[in-house]
């Protein structure tokens, strides 16, 4: 057998990341760009590695290795521009991708609004945000750590018959961008998650649910029988569901769920709906969308945030700032080429908002539980039945039917229906249990009234 | 060897000054530990997407991306590894790396053979390059028309947006035994969504189509033309629709698009992986009456040129029709090589993957009721009060409760059997197992979807197809705002 000497395997931290040869692709792209004429170009270039572990009913079931690398070019000819992507680092494709970007350009058309940032607005300091911890899993590592979760679950209740499986990754990565403005940052995080899913089974059929973790740092990632633990009761307690029959009633949104409403928010206050008369909040900056208590800010620093970054996809600087205060829309999220349309600033979002959160209230769950009374607890939403354009929202949900902030039995097969323009200013109350997880922060969020549909 | 196997190695192993030996080299190492199944995927893929917004071509963009995935199989545990770069000392490694799935010094259950080609005959669409079969200028030439078509329909119109996009996947696929096969597969789509202003109220449409040919397809038969009218037409009618009604009554579903209720209430509880686990609320249910009689529903990868048709599944097992349901009774699930295997049934040709870059599992091709025996006008005639729902956005399912959900983009109430005021959108729920038993009426207008359905499992997505004719489902949950209308 040849190449014996190569590795075996590689996992996150037993090896360097070569910066220098994504320096390189980018040189030589940019310097390519320049040659055929390009009057701007800005290019990312990425690699990372990781691997997953995934247990199923106490035994291994996958070992994935994962090793990406990519590199992605735009042009600009003026204000008209192409761009394209290779995962193949060798200069002949390098070279390739950037001819082809340059020929989409020639037939575009020009477009006021398109090209690279403006020069100050570019990110000149670059925080450290702690986001790189490499550390050397093996599988041996990770597959005890999945054993461990999944183990955790299925000892919850004896009516957890079955297993989806539990898994453990660990990802790591480096992107530069780079533009001919001369803008160069670099991005280096790693990611580990932890998660579980089981099967519980009664004469009434069998429910699912999850937990999962996910930290930049593997000492902040939760221990794998917390999680199993969490993914086996969320099981246990969906047995024996119910239909509700169809009615209005206050809604309760559980932590992990409400991030989608913001999600849904920044959906409609993001420049491109907003330049294509394409939101239910056209024209809505300085109006009340939420009741006056409401507060959502926009902390792209946070250190080890899953959504932290210093600079936008565009290397436009990230900065803090509210986005709703005093339930008054404040401001929207645009990146350079939507601002140009709206005739307005970036506000360093191309590619999205960096850890944006609700501020909380005053209740834990238990609390926001007994501040809705009698009313549906939505623990699980499915399907895509929101309209940014309208603001129509209907989708199917699980969770518990509550009486005297009480949870009383676990209901499923209905309906969740109403307007966001209506469930924003309906909000009653935002607990303190915030789920931190992601790139939305929000603990649960109680909505005044919404049609359930049922029997 | 065939001329698709010959198209394959041209294009991956040959830039890579890889040979038989190499090959062979490869599964040397994989098999070198006891697996049961072992493969090498190499896959090059060209993507190119044009947009269009405001009147302008908008944006551009071309993409490569090539890479081998290798996989060991040992029982019910797999390892997987990929590269990114087709070089043998990537290759190398990646294999080591798949086959530490099973311990050192293991004895080999399957050994490497010769290579020799099984599969690739490429019967079902051409092995053309899509990017290439339109000049550039063309392509712009297209959305422009579409836009023109979309404006000049109606002045509400205030916003046209049109893409085009098209890729080629090159597939070369090496079993542990030696056993090569080879897949070339064009895809094109186009898309329009137009946003319809009146009186301060918006609203959007959308329609689009596409499949395993060339850019020429939108160009001929009107369709592009046909798309753009569509798109306009569905968003007037949105203009003018009031809130939807909550509730479970009868649905009468149209031909077509909202197929989807087959992808989502039935066939992801069909595929094999969960059936094996036991996760699915369809399990060991083979036998047993999950519809009422008049369904038939099948999954067939052989439809020529479709967007879910494959002439070799991303294993290398040649695709077929199979039956899902017969006249209300399950009799099959979809298979891959390692759930067919483990559960001691034959594969179905159902192994996709993502990329190279993903490992495959049992997934849909394209999924669709038989033609039953009703005139279309018949089934809505006979529904007193209920809601006629024709086209539908996405759609998802927990397979192990069986509860799926899909969303209306475009319904209108039935009033006393006739077809009466639009209604907002609104999302559907029903319970997959017994949704389909409450089928009453089946039309004798099968469609197939226009061509741009995606699925979306375990974070893999994949081009597939449904169809449906007219169905009459008596009872399933509609998810409006409107309480005892």
């Amino acid at each position: 057998m040849a190449n014996e000497e190569i590795g075996a395997t590689v996992e996150p931290g037993d090896g360097r990341i070569d910066e220098q040869r994504l320096h390189d692709v980018l040189d030589i792209a940019l310097d390519h760009a320049k040659r055929k004429g390009a009057s701007g170009a800005e290019a990312v270039s990425s690699t990372g590695d990781g691997l997953g572990v995934n247990v199923r009913m106490g035994d291994l079931e996958t070992i994935e290795h994962n090793r990406d690398r990519g590199l992605v070019i735009t042009v600009y000819f003026g204000t008209r521009s192409g761009s394209a992507s290779t995962s193949d680092f060798s200069a002949s494709a390098i070279g390739g991708a950037v001819d082809a970007a340059c020929s989409i350009a020639a037939l575009t058309e020009d477009d006021s609004a398109n090209g690279l940032p403006d020069a100050d607005t570019l990110a000149t300091t670059f925080p450290d945000l702690d986001l790189y911890h490499p550390h050397a899993l093996s599988v041996d590592d990770c597959q005890s750590r999945a054993l461990a979760c999944e183990a955790a679950a299925r000892a919850v209740d004896e009516r957890i018959v079955n297993s989806e499986g539990a898994s453990m990754s660990a990802d790591r990565g480096v992107d530069i961008l780079a533009n001919s403005l001369g803008f160069r940052g670099i991005n280096r995080k790693t990611r580990y998650s932890v998660s579980c899913a089981v099967i519980g089974k009664t004469g009434g059929g069998m429910q699912r649910d999850y937990w999962y973790h996910a930290a930049r740092a593997l000492e902040d990632l939760e221990s794998s029988e917390s999680v199993g633990a969490a993914a086996g009761r969320r099981t246990a307690r969906r047995l024996d569901a119910r239909r509700l029959k169809t009615a209005q009633a206050p809604v309760l949104f559980e932590a992990p769920v409400a991030s989608s409403l913001l999600s849904h928010l920044v959906g409609a206050i993001s420049g491109g709906a907003l330049y294509r008369k394409a939101s239910f909040l056209l024209d809505h900056v300085g109006r009340q969308i939420f009741p006056d208590f409401v507060r959502v800010r926009e902390r792209p620093l946070i250190p080890r945030g899953m959504g932290s970054a210093a600079f936008d996809n565009e290397g436009v600087a990230t900065r803090e700032r509210d986005i709703v205060t005093d339930g008054i829309l404040r401001g929207y999220v645009l990146g350079t080429y939507s601002a140009r349309r709206l005739g307005l600033a970036t506000t360093g979002n191309a590619g999205g908002v960096h850890n944006l959160s609700i501020e909380p209230g005053p209740n834990d769950f238990g609390g926001m539980l007994a501040a809705m009374g009698t009313g549906l607890l939505v623990t699980e939403m499915a399907g895509f039945g929101v309209n940014t354009v309208t603001g129509d929202y209907s989708r199917g949900a699980a969770g518990f039917w509550v009486q005297g902030g009480e949870i009383q039995y676990p209901v499923e097969e209905i309906t969740i229906a109403g307007n966001l323009k209506d469930m924003f200013k309906g909000i009653v109350a935002v607990g303190a249990d915030i789920d931190r997880r992601g790139n939305y922060h929000a603990g649960s969020i109680l909505i005044d009234r919404m049609t359930i549909a049922g029997e | 060897m065939t001329e698709i196997v010959k198209i394959a190695q041209t294009q991956l192993l040959e830039p890579a000054g890889l040979d038989d030996s190499h090959i062979g080299q490869l599964l040397g190492a994989l098999t070198s530990r006891r697996i049961d199944y072992g493969d090498l995927y190499f896959q090059y893929t060209s993507h190119e997407g044009w947009s269009l917004e405001d009147g302008r071509i908008k944006s551009g963009s071309r993409n490569i991306d090539q890479g081998v995935g290798i996989r060991a199989v040992n029982g019910e545990k797999t390892g997987f590894a990929y590269s990114d770069q087709i070089d043998l000392p990537s290759l190398t490694r990646a294999a080591r790396a798949a086959r530490e799935i099973s311990a050192a010094g293991a004895a080999g259950a399957v050994s490497a053979g010769n290579l020799a080609v099984r599969g690739g005959d490429g019967a079902l669409y051409q092995p053309l390059d899509p990017v290439a079969s339109l000049q550039d200028a063309d392509k712009v030439g297209l959305l422009k028309r579409v836009e023109k078509v979309a404006r000049d329909a109606d002045p509400r119109v205030t916003q046209v947006m049109a893409s085009i996009a098209a890729v080629r996947q090159t597939n070369l696929i090496v079993r542990h035994d030696g056993a090569v096969s080879a897949d070339v597969r064009p895809l094109v789509r186009l898309n329009v969504t137009v946003i319809a202003e009146q009186d301060g109220r918006r609203e959007q449409g959308s329609h689009g189509g596409g499949g395993r040919v060339g850019y020429e397809y939108f160009l001929k038969a009107g369709r592009a033309e046909h798309y753009a009218r569509e798109a306009v037409r569905q968003a007037l009618v949105n203009l003018e629709a009031v809130d939807a009604p909550a509730g479970t009554m009868t649905v009468v579903l149209g031909p077509g698009w909202p197929g989807i209720i087959l992808h989502e209430a039935i066939g992801h509880g069909l595929e094999g992986d969960f059936n094996r686990k036991g996760s699915s609320a369809f399990s060991g249910r083979i036998g047993e009456r999950v519809a009422s009689p008049e369904c038939t529903v099948v999954d067939d990868g052989t439809l020529a040129e479709r967007r879910g048709s494959l002439n070799v599944d991303d294993e290398g097992t040649p695709t077929q029709q199979t039956v899902l349901i017969e006249n209300g009774i399950l009799k099959g699930y979809m298979q891959d090589t390692m759930n067919a295997r483990l559960m001691g049934v034959a594969p179905t040709g159902n192994g996709r993957r993502e990329s190279y870059a993903h490992l495959p599992m049992p997934r849909m091709t394209n999924t669709y009721m038989l033609a039953g025996e009703r005139d279309p006008g018949e089934i809505l005639a006979s529904v007193d009060k209920g809601l006629y729902a024709v086209s539908f956005g996405g759609g998802q399912v927990d397979i192990t409760s069986g509860k799926f959900v899909f969303s209306a983009n475009e319904a209108y109430l039935i009033e006393n059997g006739k077809v009466s005021t639009p209604v907002r959108g609104a999302t559907l729920i029903g319970n997959g197992p017994d949704v389909l038993t409450r089928v009453s009426m089946v039309g004798n207008d099968l469609e197939l979807d226009s061509g741009v359905g995606t699925c979306g499992k375990e974070g893999q997505s994949v081009p597939v197809g449904v169809g449906q004719p007219t169905l009459r489902i008596d009872g399933i949950t509609v998810g409006g705002v409107a309480v005892g209308a």
